[in-house]
């Protein structure tokens, strides 16, 4: 019973990081249909301005409360995301709207090469911890012998907050109205007077602070070293791809089943731990090829 | 100029020539130089399979998968069936690749676009994932593979990379040749009409999904062999070669090269060593970017690759001496780039 329970807690952990992770990703898709690879490179930035920010926090003499940290990860996020993925947005992005979706995987897939580099010169390669803030939180007894650190079950709080506040902005706002008419269809959309340049600029900039805030929100947990992007980079596609290109509930979903399906083979059989989440995309895209909540598009002659 | 103009010969001879000079250059070349030919010329042949899947419009980013089977088929092959020989351990990877892309290739043959990129990168990570995890085979570390001999003959010392080295000049030759065969043929010529638009070539009574089947199949074969020859020059192998960014070198190089020629790879795969060799002395954490920064600019600037630099030089040869180019003229818009025509969706 407390393996199941510890399954449980875990996987919605995972699920809940996958999200966080994978709901930029989505978002920017779902938009631009851009399956912008170098989201994983945001993910880095994220985390390393995020690690160095506080590790310098609780270097110097500052006086502050150690809960002001939290507001440094959050921060750092917002500047840094913001920063790049507008850079990128108006630098270039802006001039390849509307060509093959394969061809901006590879330019994306070119930005990440460069941002890879980037952050290696700006951040060195060595490590940067920043533990503080999860151990701040202190832990969680459950149930017999289990014990869960409280940092990451509050991340399932951010992450549910995160896809709420999404959804309420995307269905309940006018701006997100408008969003969803260029999703829909963007040559109508620019028809009623909608600024679509406008609008994608905007959604990159929030795709890519959402990438940078996964990122600052997993530092305390991890150590920030090179390659952090490359390899999360293929989760979240893979999670996104269960749930359906541009989905934002698709995410959720897709991060809930890839989440749980891993910490079950984690507890069960370690050995098959990688495989199981590309084992997953693969099962569900062999079945329902747009994914879990993707829509089917008619074939043009 | 002159050596341009041996371009617009037919390209059978000229691939013999070339391959002769190579030959000859294993006696001549610093071994180094040769060392980096091998793995050029094995990355090439991977890249090759990327290229006829692009010139039917799709991208793999997920050809590290049958780089890794030919690399592990043939290392497997030394460790556990007692094979020394080089031409049964590629044998064993590339009827390895081969099974195994007759079993994705019903599948995977059902999916276009990002779904058959994103389909081809999950079954490359999921042979990752099962590597990474099998202590047997060395988990992260991989395995060596020991020296191989030639048809009986055992080579020592210098003589063993020169052997291997022949070895890839050898197979290069004969893909490039069965390739030039492949590209030239109906066959070939309509994989390029599938990716124009796939709806008419059904119209016209042709299974593009067979079409696709077939090519998928032939392009894994050919990866094995690239991935057996890599592990059999460098004598070690790693699950790295699954690994996504293993295969996004070969989309880069591929790109790199162009699609137009059966050559192009190779002459990507060559230009790509020698940056990476360059770069990676000069300025090891500059090494990705110098990468990124090509790549954007190929795709902005020369969306068709390198190729189509020899393909100008080509026309303008043709237009000043008055004769039609042999191939340049044949198919003047047929050579393209899957990529850069597509222009803007609806």
């Amino acid at each position: 019973m407390s393996s199941f329970l510890a399954i449980l807690i875990d996987g919605a952990i995972y699920a809940s990081w996958l999200f966080l992770v994978a709901a930029g990703l989505t978002i920017i898709y779902g938009v631009m249909r851009v399956l912008n690879m170098a989201h994983g490179s945001f993910y880095a930035i994220g985390a390393y301005s995020a690690a160095s920010l506080v590790g310098w926090y609780f270097s110097g003499e500052q006086q502050g409360s150690p809960y002001w940290s939290y507001a440094l990860l959050v921060g750092c996020a917002l500047v840094a995301g913001a920063i790049v993925g507008i850079a990128i947005e108006q630098g270039l992005l802006r001039f390849l709207h509307g060509r093959d979706e394969i061809l901006m995987v590879i330019v994306t897939y070119a930005l990440l090469l460069i941002l890879e580099d980037a952050t290696k010169l700006l951040w060195g390669v060595d490590p940067y911890f920043a533990w503080q803030p999860y151990r701040l939180l202190g832990q969680t007894a459950v149930g017999e012998g289990l014990r869960f650190a409280n940092y990451d079950l509050a991340l399932i709080a951010v992450s549910i907050l995160i896809g709420l506040a999404a959804w309420f902005a995307l269905n309940r706002t006018n701006k997100g109205r408008l969003l969803r008419a260029v999703i829909h269809d963007r040559e109508i959309a620019v028809a009623m007077g909608v600024n679509v340049n406008a609008m994608f600029a905007a959604t990159f900039a929030i795709g890519a602070v959402l990438g940078a805030l996964a990122g600052a929100l997993t530092a305390p947990a991890i150590s920030v070293t090179p390659g952090i992007g490359v390899e999360v980079i293929v989760l979240a596609f893979a999670v996104v791809v269960v749930g359906g290109l541009g989905s934002i509930g698709g995410a959720a979903a897709g991060a809930v089943l890839v989440g749980l399906s891993r910490s079950f083979a984690v507890h069960v059989a370690p050995e098959v731990e990688l495989f199981v989440i590309y084992g997953v995309m693969f099962l569900v895209l062999a079945i329902r090829p747009q994914g879990l909540f993707g829509q089917t598009l008619a074939r043009r002659i | 100029m002159s050596i341009l103009k041996n371009f617009s010969s037919p390209t059978p001879p000229a691939l013999l020539a070339a391959a002769a000079v190579l030959a000859a250059g294993a006696w001549v070349l610093p071994a180094w130089l040769t060392f980096l030919l091998t793995l050029a010329f094995a990355k090439a042949l991977v890249v090759l399979g990327v290229v006829i899947q692009m010139r039917a419009g799709l991208v793999s980013f997920g050809q590290a998968l049958f780089y890794c089977v030919g690399g592990y088929g043939a290392g497997l092959g030394a460790q556990y069936l007692g094979l020394t020989d080089a031409f049964a351990l590629l044998a064993v990877g590339t009827v390895a690749a081969v099974a195994v892309a007759l079993v994705c290739g019903f599948l995977l043959t059902r999916y276009r676009e990002i779904f058959y990129a994103m389909l081809t990168l999950a079954l490359s990570m999921i042979l990752y994932g099962v590597l990474v995890k099998s202590s047997a085979l060395g988990s992260t570390d991989g395995f060596n593979v020991a020296p191989p001999s030639f048809l009986g003959w055992v080579p020592g010392g210098v003589e063993k990379k020169r052997a291997i080295y022949l070895l890839t000049v050898l197979i290069a030759l004969g893909v490039a040749l069965a390739f030039h065969r492949f590209l030239e043929s109906g066959l070939g010529r309509v994989t390029e009409a599938v990716r124009e638009n796939e709806i008419r070539v059904e119209y016209l009574g042709l299974s593009p999904r067979w079409l696709l089947f077939a090519n998928y199949v032939a392009a894994a074969g050919v990866s094995a062999l690239g991935g057996g020859l890599t592990a059999l020059a460098t004598g070690h192998i790693d699950p790295d070669m699954a690994f996504w960014t293993t295969s996004g070198e070969f989309v880069f190089i591929a790109i790199l090269g162009g699609t137009g020629h059966v050559v192009a790879p190779f002459i990507g795969a060559i230009v790509f060593s020698v940056i990476r060799t360059f770069a990676i002395q000069e300025a090891p954490n500059l090494w990705q970017m110098t990468l990124g920064i090509i790549l954007l600019a190929l795709v902005l600037f020369l969306p068709k690759g390198l190729w189509s630099l020899v393909q100008r030089r080509r026309r303008e040869i043709a237009a000043t001496s008055g004769q039609p180019a042999t191939e340049a003229s044949q198919s003047p818009k047929g050579i393209s780039s899957p990529i850069s025509e597509k222009g803007v969706r609806a």
